[in-house]
């Protein structure tokens, strides 16, 4: 933990407090609400049920990330297993969510038959609709040319698109194609120059939601967890009151806030990663096979119109 | 004074083989070229060693200097799958899983770097030389 805070070289303005905030919160799950850009945290526990019940409003929706189909190695022999759960806890929420978001890595090798069995897995969801978007182990071989045939009907360029909810807008991004040698994760000028028009014409007042599968925040730039043009692309969300932005890849959960923007990651339905800095790659993290359900986990994020109000919940397979 | 001399026979006899030995060893050692210094890309030649190892979201050795029409061969150790992708678009392997291989033969001398297309902060470089005559 230390060499992330001594090297606190990326800008990303997360002050050491607010670090060891979001580690404590790392697969123990936490309610965070932002009203008028601020953020209020609270530890999961009896002020979580209240508050949870509170704010289950015009819309609430799930995230999950990162299921690796396919994967079979020390960490998780067993992938479909977890994500079984995780579709489980989600089944089991007091009200269906709208819709799900997958963050990426849908799979371990982007083979067919490991898009089948994440395909035929989620078909169980009790939700009206999924959203997709990429991570690099998805797009391994023919550029994303099967992910997108298959999770990315209707979507623009690459696989980017928009929709709007309950009057939030919601922005799918893809930041894991055409990555560049000594780089980080990429967006490129023409999803730049999409997202700077597809938010245009919206009132500041719109609540966004931004989701990709790399963070679009310096996490890490060592282990490559960041987007090389994310600045830009934030820049064009600075003038609104309420932005979150949702990411996954580094299977384990991190928050901070950043002027009007929440940025949270989530856990993956897989395996666990370590801490920044915490081991010597950021390769899948064995952990005893007691401990693993309680760093995976799902994201479940609830919206109120017109309070600017988002609620973000961790909950981990176990709890 | 009988026994002496003998003794002193014996003793020469000995010291004569042993110096015989020393002598054949030696002659051998320098004809089978043991002893002498080897050229250095005879020595990249022969040894096993044209292999980049992937481990640790790391290309080891980062830079690997060969002569031309030498084959290198990365090799992929980490649990997660990683590319060996040209920078100059010059060669590109598929995703190599945990334990699979990719081979190039680099025909021309020069500098080729190279990366994991999936982790970009990962990346290498072979130095081709001129082969030997």
């Amino acid at each position: 933990m230390s060499k992330y805070i001594k090297e606190n070289l990326d800008r990303d303005g997360v002050d050491r407090r607010g670090f060891l905030q979001c580690m404590a919160w790392a697969g123990t799950g936490a309610l965070c609400v932002l009203q008028g850009g601020v953020l209020k945290s609270f530890a999961l526990g009896d002020v979580l049920q209240q508050k949870v019940k509170h704010l289950t409003g015009d819309l609430s929706f799930v995230q999950i990330s990162d299921s690796h189909i396919g994967f079979n190695k020390a960490a998780n022999p067993d992938v479909t297993a977890t994500l079984r759960e995780a579709i489980a806890k989600i089944n089991a929420l007091p009200a269906p969510p709208s819709f799900v978001l997958h963050t990426g890595d849908l799979t371990q090798l982007s083979k067919p038959d490991e898009f089948d069995t994440l395909a035929e897995s989620l078909k169980s969801l009790k939700t009206d609709r999924i959203f997709y978007v990429p991570g690099e182990h998805d797009v391994l071989n023919d550029n994303g040319e099967l992910f997108h045939k298959r999770f990315g009907q209707g979507t623009q360029g690459d696989g980017w698109y928009s929709f709007d909810q309950k009057g939030a807008h919601f922005i799918g991004l893809v930041n894991v194609l055409n990555l560049k040698a000594g780089g980080l994760g990429s967006l490129g000028n023409d999803q730049l120059e999409w997202l700077k028009e597809d938010v245009a014409k919206l009132k500041s007042s719109t609540p966004i939601v931004v989701f990709a599968h790399i963070p679009l925040w310096a996490v890490y730039p060592q282990w490559g967890w960041g987007t090389d043009d994310s600045e830009q692309a934030l820049s064009y969300l600075k003038r609104f009151g309420s932005v979150t932005v949702l990411n996954g890849h580094i299977h384990q959960t991190m928050q901070k806030i950043e002027g009007n923007i929440v940025f949270h990651t989530a856990c993956s339905t897989a395996f666990p990663q370590p801490q920044p800095g915490q081991a010597d790659s950021p390769g899948p993290m064995k952990v005893p096979s007691d401990k693993l359900r309680g760093l995976l986990g799902i994201t479940d994020v609830n919206f109120i119109r017109g309070k600017h109000t988002l609620a973000i919940v961790d909950s981990t397979l176990q709890d | 004074m009988r026994s002496w001399k003998m003794q002193q026979q014996r003793t020469d006899r000995i010291f004569a083989t042993v110096i015989l030995g020393v002598a054949v060893v030696l002659s051998l050692a320098l004809a089978s070229g043991a002893l002498r210094p080897r050229p250095v890309a005879a020595a990249q030649q022969q040894s096993p060693a044209n292999v980049v190892t992937i481990d640790n979201f790391m290309f080891t050795p980062m830079e690997l200097t060969i002569p031309a029409g030498a084959t290198v061969t990365w090799i992929n150790k980490d649990d997660v799958p990683h590319t060996v992708v040209s920078v100059d678009h010059k060669f590109k392997s598929q995703a190599l899983d945990t334990d699979e291989k990719f081979s190039f033969t680099f025909s021309d001398p020069g500098t080729y770097g190279y990366f994991c297309s999936l982790h970009p902060r990962m990346t290498g470089k072979i130095i081709v030389n001129k082969a030997q005559p």
